[in-house]
């Protein structure tokens, strides 16, 4: 299924990357230690621009999710699992993603997933599947 | 909290709207001078004293669909004389254009702004099924703000988003596809008395249980219909307001508050904006939602309703599954009308002032065969996500 990708730069390279080298790369303040997403080049909680990637143990819970019927474009093979999912590492941490290799009707809240990383051209998509 | 209540210097002093329809025969700019030279008369104006534009969100994609006139375009067709004028998605909302323009109001820029909101996807989609895909808005790469989260899982459409708002919502509290389902068929009953609505015919629970799932658990049923229409609102200082040829209708208050991040997925997904609104708008004003006669709130998907439900503390949060079940409370003869137009989901996607329109029609009285009980306040919501305003206005 052909896939949109992300036009890289500074800040958002490390996220969409990292899983060339298996790692699942989140932005973390230096000063609070919070971690924080999307990344950007200061902390939203403390202002800090001591910030930056730090892996994490890419393991975490849907938070929600929605299984997509429509087809918004010929492209695309549905239906397909799209989830919200909070990281281990941090209450609120979290991201959309896609759940992978899981019968639709499976997924549910509060499932345990693990992140697995699929390349498209430049960029490593940290898709999730069951743990 | 507040020092300066701005907005209870500023009143809605008239309402107009094209045609809607599915599609329109009429250009984008055609629908938009309908519906700003209605809007002047009835304010009993004329187009020379308009000193002020405002608009949500402006041509902000170049004639995109999605808002195909902005403020720039509009002034020149009208040949407006402006003191002040202006447009943008970045805001509260598709509320903003009130906002920003009683803003513009209140400062001593403008005596009268006309602020109105035009949208034209029902005929983009006569040639493009695709256009609401968000792959259709940006070639090649994503370098958006908000997007590029989004697009590379092949989330294309903010139904994704919200739909999941919807699933978090029905685990949290237990709502059901059933009272989801009410928002829906209460639109449609609505529509039916309002001619110029897009969907008219009957609609039953096993109809709305039978149309196609888009993204769990959200139906097209719970997704509004696309259509070609313009709404347009004149604000008026209050002083320079009494002379018009319907009371006034004032602006009690106002919410625009974004306490959290403007982000679809970092957002509470079951509160959105809409809980940081509506937390503002009652703390400017001493009324009560209990003294709320009419709402007029956003359903460009059915569950967003039932969250400004909860936000604006019209019922207890987590529980508009319950407060509308069955549909009574929401009906035009209960407790609390709702989307007495029959909203955006069977009335047409006028996007936003459509239910500023519908909330002065009733508190005017003008909304002929669906008129609901005299009543003096009215709210009116619109947004989801990170989006969300929210207005109580209120007929002396």
């Amino acid at each position: 299924m052909p896939r949109k990708l992300p036009a890289l730069n500074a800040d958002n390279r490390p996220f969409w990357q990292g899983g060339e080298n298996h790692a699942l790369l989140i932005h973390r303040c230096g000063a609070c230690s919070r971690y924080f997403h999307p990344p950007s080049p200061v902390c939203p909680a403390c202002a800090s621009l001591e910030v930056g990637p730090q892996p994490v143990s890419g393991k975490g819970k849907v938070a929600s999710f929605t299984v997509n019927h429509q087809p918004w474009t010929p492209e695309l093979k549905e239906p397909f699992v799209i989830a919200i999912v909070e990281l281990d590492e941090q209450e609120g941490l979290r991201f959309v993603s896609n759940i992978e290799d899981t019968p639709a009707d499976a997924v549910h809240i509060g499932m345990r997933v693990r992140v697995r990383f699929q390349q498209e051209e430049d960029v490593w998509l940290p898709l999730f599947v069951k743990d | 909290m507040f020092d300066r209540l701005y907005e209870k210097d500023v009143a809605i002093t008239g309402i107009g709207q094209s045609e809607v329809g599915r599609p329109s025969q009429l250009s984008a700019m055609r629908l938009t001078v309908d519906a700003c030279l209605e809007a002047i008369e009835d304010a009993g104006l004329q187009r020379e004293d308009i000193d002020g534009v405002a608009c949500w969100p402006g041509d902000n994609n170049n004639g995109d669909s999605f808002s195909p006139v902005g403020p720039n375009a509009l002034k020149n067709a009208l040949g407006l004389q402006v003191n002040w004028f202006g447009g943008g998605y970045e805001g509260p909302g598709p509320l903003a254009g009130i906002i920003n323009g009683a803003m513009a109001i209140a400062s001593g820029m403008c005596r009268h702004v006309l602020v109105f909101r035009t949208i034209t996807e029902s005929s983009t989609r006569q040639h493009n099924k695709q256009a609401s895909a968000l792959t259709n808005k940006t070639q090649g790469r994503d370098g958006s703000f908000a997007w590029q989260w989004y697009t590379p899982f092949n989330v294309l459409s903010a139904a994704n988003l919200i739909a999941m708002y919807a699933q978090r919502h029905f685990h949290d509290y237990g709502t059901t596809p059933e009272q989801l389902a009410q928002i829906a068929l209460t639109c449609r009953r609505h529509a039916q008395l309002n001619p110029k609505a897009v969907y008219r015919s009957p609609m039953s629970m096993d109809d709305y249980m039978q149309s196609r799932m888009i993204s769990t658990p959200l139906r097209m049923f719970d997704c509004d219909v696309h259509c070609d229409a313009s709404t347009a609102i004149v604000l008026s200082r209050c002083d320079v307001a009494r002379d018009g040829r319907h009371p006034p209708i004032r602006i009690e208050a106002m919410g625009a508050a974004l306490n959290q991040p403007w982000s679809w997925d970092q957002i509470s997904l079951t509160e959105g904006a809409a809980f940081d609104a509506g937390n503002m708008m009652w703390a400017r004003t001493d009324l009560k939602p209990k003294d709320v006669g009419s709402a007029q709130l956003y359903d460009g998907f059915s569950i967003l309703t039932m969250i400004w439900l909860e936000a604006l503390g019209l019922c207890p949060r987590g529980e508009s599954g319950r407060f509308v079940e069955g549909g009574k409370r929401i009906a035009l003869d209960g407790e609390l009308p709702l989307n007495t137009n029959g909203g955006q989901l069977s009335g047409g996607r006028t996007h936003g002032l459509g239910y500023v329109h519908e909330a002065c029609l009733q508190l005017w009285s003008r909304a002929n065969g669906r008129q609901i009980a005299d009543h003096q306040v009215a709210v009116t919501a619109a947004g989801g996500g990170p989006l969300a305003g929210s207005l109580l206005l209120v007929r002396d």
